[in-house]
């Protein structure tokens, strides 16, 4: 198998498993870099999210400025090209975590380009449950409380689970970026030492890894929003 | 003391560059407590607009809305805190066309949701859910998703799930609309025995007369905004006054439809069509061959019914009288004194329809 593996993707073979430029390393510190980002952008694009739909003209608690606020926000994050937001935040950056470079200090920008991404997508979602479920909380005298996790939230779990996949997906794009700022991961591996190297091999096999990480994000997702759905017979 | 007092009540919506909606215009409403008040009127009313006031999910522009003794709105502006408010609407019970359940939880915990702020022990909470389910003769699907019942049962659960807090009001909006006609009558059914056995006072919106016919003990109609007439049920349906109530009443869309696939053609000159509203136990009298008797007026019958409101049976008949403008007079004295209530039917509505 390794004799197999040496002939046809030498370089692949001679970058090994662990050490700084592994395998096992780089895709250890993509998945990394994925999974708290995502926590932390979650966190963020749910509080926005549910924000935007609750003050909008319209929602359970109307309220102009921080509708506004929040609007803005997102939308400004939004504009930002991940790449440039990576050096543009380099500052905040080395304040939150001390550090500008390296896969810790990549979660900073992550969390920032994936939340106001993430906030839309909830927005989208939130805004799809029927006014009429919401109304009739009303008229049992639910809290705003109880609206947003029982209505809002609770109602549109699926269709969460199904936005937060295709959330997941945009964010290991991200971390292939963060490779720039020197965070590692896939991305890195498949520009440092593939592309520039031309060695064409690693490239591939980079790549490759990259889609199965993606493929299985894709497949846990469609499974749990299918399993979360009560809404169709 | 009324249950709930409407005075004066109006809803604007301001648009944008468009001129501003008057939804509803000055609508006073007084409900007593164990009535079943039908407010009936076409779509776009204002109906559906006026009884979301009661409980405050549509803020009026103007008048003063009190239920239960409690002020809500004075003078166009809420007078009560959004605390308070939700503590009073756990008293004002709501269903509506689209059930509204909630799908993603089961039927028992829908029911559950309503009785959250209740401080009740897990055991009670069940318990009490149970009672309520059994209420409404679902309980056998307690762990049912929403989405699994028939549309009939799932206005059974929204009504279970409405009565949980054990309100002293049901507002219904158009909450028969979407059933079939067996359903319908199920949910009036139910709602009829909750308001004798429960003493539950009802608020029942619709388009549909029938509803109103079957349950209600009072009426009042509503016409863009405005609210036509109100009394009771009786009495708008053997003394209707506006043109509309008059429609409504003799189950005149049937009628319509019927005199439609008669395919009369014109009316000849002297031709005109009325229809009868009677009550079927004061009009003794076979008032059509008394008229031919008394007057000598040939009268053609175009369409009969009898149907039953409430207990009482109201007769209704479509009929075509022949003569001069003179005779056409005589003929509404006599149904005026015989206690019938005529209304002419434009043969332009037959035909256009």
């Amino acid at each position: 198998m390794i004799s197999f593996l040496s002939k046809y993707l030498p370089n692949v073979v001679q970058l090994g498993w662990g050490g700084d430029a592994g395998w096992g390393t780089s895709i250890v510190q993509t998945i990394y870099m994925t999974w708290w980002s995502a926590n932390f952008g979650g966190i963020l694009g749910l509080i926005f999210g549910v924000l935007l739909v609750v003050t909008k003209d319209g929602g359970i608690n109307p309220n102009k400025f921080w509708f506004n606020i929040c609007d803005k926000l997102v939308s400004i994050f939004r504009a930002i090209p991940f790449i440039i937001l990576l050096a543009f935040i380099a500052p905040f950056t080395q304040a939150i975590v001390g550090t500008q470079i390296g896969t810790t200090a990549a979660l900073v920008p992550l969390t920032l380009g994936i939340f106001p991404f993430y906030a839309r997508q909830v927005e989208v979602a939130l805004e799809a449950v029927d006014k009429g479920k919401v109304e009739a909380a009303q008229s049992l005298g639910a809290t705003n409380w109880d609206i947003i996790f029982d209505v809002y939230l609770s109602e549109s779990r699926s269709e969460l689970v199904r936005v937060s996949t295709v959330t997941i997906i945009s964010l290991i794009g991200l971390t292939a970026m963060a490779g720039a700022i020197g965070a590692g991961g896939l991305g890195n591996t498949a520009i440092s030492y593939g592309y520039n190297r031309f060695n064409n091999d690693v490239t591939l096999v980079a790549t490759i890894l990259v889609i199965i990480l993606i493929f299985i994000v894709q497949v846990v997702g469609d499974y749990f929003a299918k399993k979360l759905n009560h809404q169709h017979r | 003391m009324s249950i709930i007092e409407l005075k004066n009540v109006s809803v604007e919506f301001k648009q944008k560059k468009k001129p501003t909606v008057t939804a509803v215009n000055q609508v006073s409403l007084k409900v007593e407590k164990g009535d079943i008040y039908g407010i009936v009127g076409y779509s776009g009313a204002g109906k559906s607009t006026i009884v979301r006031t009661i409980n405050l999910l549509q803020k009026p522009t103007a008048g003063d809305i009190k239920v239960n003794g409690v002020d809500f709105v004075k003078a166009g502006k809420q007078v009560i805190d959004n605390k308070k408010l939700q503590v009073e609407r756990r008293k004002i019970g709501m269903i509506f066309q689209n059930f509204n359940l909630l799908n993603e939880i089961s039927v028992l915990e829908n029911v559950a949701f309503a009785l959250k702020h209740a401080k009740l022990s897990d055991q009670e909470l069940e318990e009490k859910c149970h009672k309520l389910l059994k209420l409404v003769d679902l309980d056998d699907k307690a762990d049912a998703y929403p989405i699994q019942l028939s549309g009939g049962q799932q206005q059974r659960v929204a009504i279970a799930r409405a009565l949980a807090n054990d309100p002293d009001i049901l507002i219904s909006d158009e909450a028969t609309s979407a059933l079939d006609p067996q359903n319908t009558q199920q949910i009036l059914d139910l709602l009829k025995r909750l308001n004798r056995e429960l003493g539950l006072t009802v608020v029942l919106i619709t388009h549909e007369m029938e509803a109103v016919k079957a349950i209600a003990n009072k009426v009042a109609v509503m016409e863009n905004g405005h609210l036509l007439e109100k009394g009771s049920l009786k009495q708008i349906f053997l003394h209707p006054q506006a043109e509309l109530t008059k429609q409504f009443v003799g189950g005149s869309l049937e009628a319509m439809n019927v005199l439609n696939q008669l395919n009369l053609g014109g009316l000849g000159k002297n031709e005109v069509i009325y229809q009868l509203v009677y009550s079927v136990s004061n009009v003794t009298k076979s008032i059509i061959i008394e008229l031919y008797r008394q007057l000598g007026i040939e009268v053609s019958m175009l369409y009969g019914n009898v149907e039953l409101l409430g207990e009482e049976p109201i007769g209704t008949l479509v009929i075509l009288v022949k003569g001069d403008q003179a005779k056409q007079e005589e003929a509404l004295n006599f149904f005026d004194e015989a206690g019938v209530t005529a209304t002419k039917i434009q043969g332009s509505e037959i035909q256009n329809d």
